[in-house]
């Protein structure tokens, strides 16, 4: 199964890079019509952040699947899969099992509580001014960190499919990418948006799904030969712990602090889902909450079955592709998927699989962009700043002219950022998202004591404690490659060293102190006047529906 | 609910009774209402948890016991864990919205259609 001729060909650019951008531009133009289209009736706050709130379950399901289902996971999982065998399955499981957390606890309730975002839920029944700004601050943090990770990745794509080595193509993509986001947004809004979603989450699973039945028929249907024939190109290349593949243990399991990184990592990735704005901010473009309940279950079979196909693609790629090609190709890990798309279709299938990874990136940043813009114009410009006394369509206006800023820092932020570590950055951003957001939402659903310092403490504590963090942990500074000596860490001056923090992910300390911080805070303060009534308010609205936001009719 | 539409904070002088929402959420059917979901969703969310909780942590620190084939396959023991949490995301999912469509759903409707009637406010 691993022909030497594989090896050859995977080490020199693969595939035409005119058949990538051109499958590529198809995409883009059948996506800004559909964009187009959807943009009429966009005036109201409820239609540019909502959609209208007309789309049905099995709609947004697939959305948040198309959402969700960022570079990073496609890429970044076949490819630690096909390196670290087992190590990166792990992954998978917990981007997947989060969603029970969605279904169980959050959707429906907040569904039936807000508005447009998150921090309307959080602020309902809590003075509304301090708690809006933690909450928009939470937000846009964790949009920050998630955009940078998917603009780096777009920048890193693009190395592997036109051969480019330098970064001023890099930068060329990843403003091409920025301008594309600004656009789909500005004119398309929610609806737009989640059309983009829609499409590309199609594309993603119906190609993830062809090339899984691909790898399957070549072996017969037989999982456990795929894993053997996987493990036999590693020890053919001479790896020394190619068994390793099929266990935990080759990533995480070297020493204690891994161990700790991996428990840190998991539970963040559990957590963090459920607390991801762009995520929450979904369950507002359906009618009603079992609408939102719906769009939970979709979203669950369509992620759960990608990241099975995506076990199968991984050690596809190990077996086919074999590890040492894969290091060797540009953007390593993440061109596992791309390569093995190469092995089997050649330059079509890579070019079909190409676009779909750029269009996955796209569909996220812009999920991400009307999220952040969602959050500044609603939160803080209208609810902080204006004090509720503004219409919602100069809201709407704000939004807009948010999205080209978010646009700006998106792009700038994104050159930045290229040859970071993607993983690296989404895990941070779901640990934000599970230490400053989670805590408070589970909070004020749940507790009924739950008040306003309660909840700054633990949104603001979740935050802090999380980018401090990391800040002193090695994958700022101080982390050398024991055998080459070369830096491993964002400042790669390796005399530069201001590290504490042992573990690489923050979660397994950031969120138990968020949980611990927003109990410390609510009894010690002092309930709002009129905190018995609100929350009163809050739990009948949040179980039954009551005086919940309608669909739009148009 | 924004800014806009939220009034002053309510006096603290309000009829107990059903024009409340106060009032709502002292009646039997709410409560019931609210027992009957948290007795579903509270037990659920802490099995799926410490199921997944279980499964990193023998990946952690059992991968001895993870790495076992089963048979004289290159099917491992920690391969059919993760395999099962897939299983039981999966079956969570369809238990749960059988049970929400048919037991929570109706009871909901009921009383936010009595809610909504009664013109209930803060």
């Amino acid at each position: 199964m691993s022909a030497p001729l594989v090896r050859a060909a995977a080490t020199q650019d693969i595939g035409e890079p005119w058949v990538n951008i051109t499958i590529f531009a198809a995409f883009v133009a059948v996506t800004l019509v559909i964009v187009l289209r959807a943009s009429r009736n966009n005036r109201t706050a409820a239609d540019y952040y909502a959609g209208g709130r007309s789309f049905t379950g099995p709609q947004n399901g697939t959305a948040i699947a198309g959402d969700y289902l960022s570079a990073a996971s496609f890429l970044g999982i076949a490819g630690a899969i096909a390196l670290n065998g087992y190590d990166g399955f792990l992954y998978s499981i917990g981007f997947l099992v989060a969603w029970l957390v969605a279904l169980l606890l959050v959707a429906e309730m907040l569904r039936n509580t807000g508005r447009f975002t998150m921090a309307d839920v959080l602020s309902f029944r809590l003075r509304q001014r301090p708690v809006r700004m933690a909450a928009a601050l939470a937000t846009l943090a964790v949009c920050f960190f998630y955009l940078l990770a998917q603009m780096a990745g777009a920048g890193g794509l693009v190395a592997l499919l036109l051969g480019i080595e330098g970064t001023g193509g890099q930068y060329v993509v990843v403003a091409v990418v920025g301008l594309l986001m600004i656009a789909y947004v500005l004119i398309g809004g929610m609806k737009g948006t989640t059309w983009v979603q829609i499409v590309k989450a199609v594309l993603l699973i119906t190609g993830a799904a062809a090339m899984t039945v691909w790898v399957l028929v070549l072996y017969g249907f037989n999982l456990s030969a795929l894993l053997g024939d996987a493990v036999q190109t590693a020890l053919a290349e001479g790896s020394t712990n190619a068994e390793g593949l099929l266990g935990p243990g080759l990533q995480y399991g070297l020493s204690t602090t891994t161990k700790l990184n991996f428990l840190s990592l998991g539970l963040a990735l559990v957590l963090g889902t459920a607390g991801l704005p762009h995520v929450l901010m979904r369950f507002y473009t359906v009618p009603d909450a079992k609408e939102a309940r719906r769009s939970v279950v979709w979203a669950i079979w369509l992620i759960g079955l990608f990241y099975l196909f995506t076990l199968v693609l991984g050690y596809g790629a190990g077996a086919l592709v074999g590890p040492e090609a894969i290091r060797a190709a540009p953007g390593g890990a993440n061109s596992a998927a791309l390569l093995l798309a190469y092995e089997l279709g050649g330059t079509l299938l890579l070019g079909f699989i190409a676009a779909v990874a750029f269009a996955t990136i796209l569909a996220v940043v812009a999920g991400l962009a009307i999220t952040a813009a969602a959050s500044f114009a609603h939160d803080v410009y209208a609810s902080v700043i204006k004090r509720g006394e503004v219409d919602s369509g100069a809201e709407v206006v704000v939004a807009r002219r948010t999205v080209v800023v978010i646009g700006v820092i998106a792009i700038v932020g994104g050159m930045f950022a290229i040859g970071q570590n993607i993983a690296f950055l989404v895990a941070l951003a779901f640990a934000v998202a599970a230490s400053a957001n989670l805590p408070t939402i589970v909070y004020s659903l749940f507790w009924k004591r739950f008040n306003t310092r309660g909840a700054l403490w633990a949104i603001y504590g979740g935050l802090i404690s999380c980018i401090t963090l990391i800040a002193f942990s090695p994958v700022v500074s101080g982390k050398v490659d024991p055998t080459t000596g070369a830096s491993l860490s964002m400042i790669t001056n390796t005399s530069v060293d201001f590290s504490w923090f042992p573990l690489e992910n923050p979660g397994l300390v950031s969120i138990p102190l968020a949980f611990f911080l927003g109990w410390l805070g609510t009894v010690t303060g002092r309930p709002e006047p009129d905190h018995d009534a609100l929350q009163a308010e809050m739990e009948v609205r949040s179980l039954t529906g009551a005086g919940a936001e309608k669909a739009v009719q148009h | 609910m924004s800014i806009a539409d939220r009034p002053a904070p309510v006096p603290g002088r309000q009829p107990a009774g059903r024009d409340t929402f106060s009032g709502v959420q002292a009646s039997d059917d709410f409560a019931a209402l609210r027992a009957s979901f948290r007795r579903v969703i509270f037990p659920t969310t802490a099995a799926f948890l410490v199921w997944y909780a279980t499964y990193v942590l023998l990946a952690a620190f059992a991968p001895g016991f993870m790495s076992t084939r089963l048979g004289g396959s290159n099917i491992t023991v920690g391969l059919l864990f993760g395999l099962g949490q897939f299983v039981s995301t999966f079956a969570i999912t369809m238990a749960y919205r059988r049970w929400a469509d048919r037991t929570l759903d109706p009871a909901a409707t009921a009383l936010r259609e009595r809610v909504e009637a009664a013109g209930v406010r803060r």
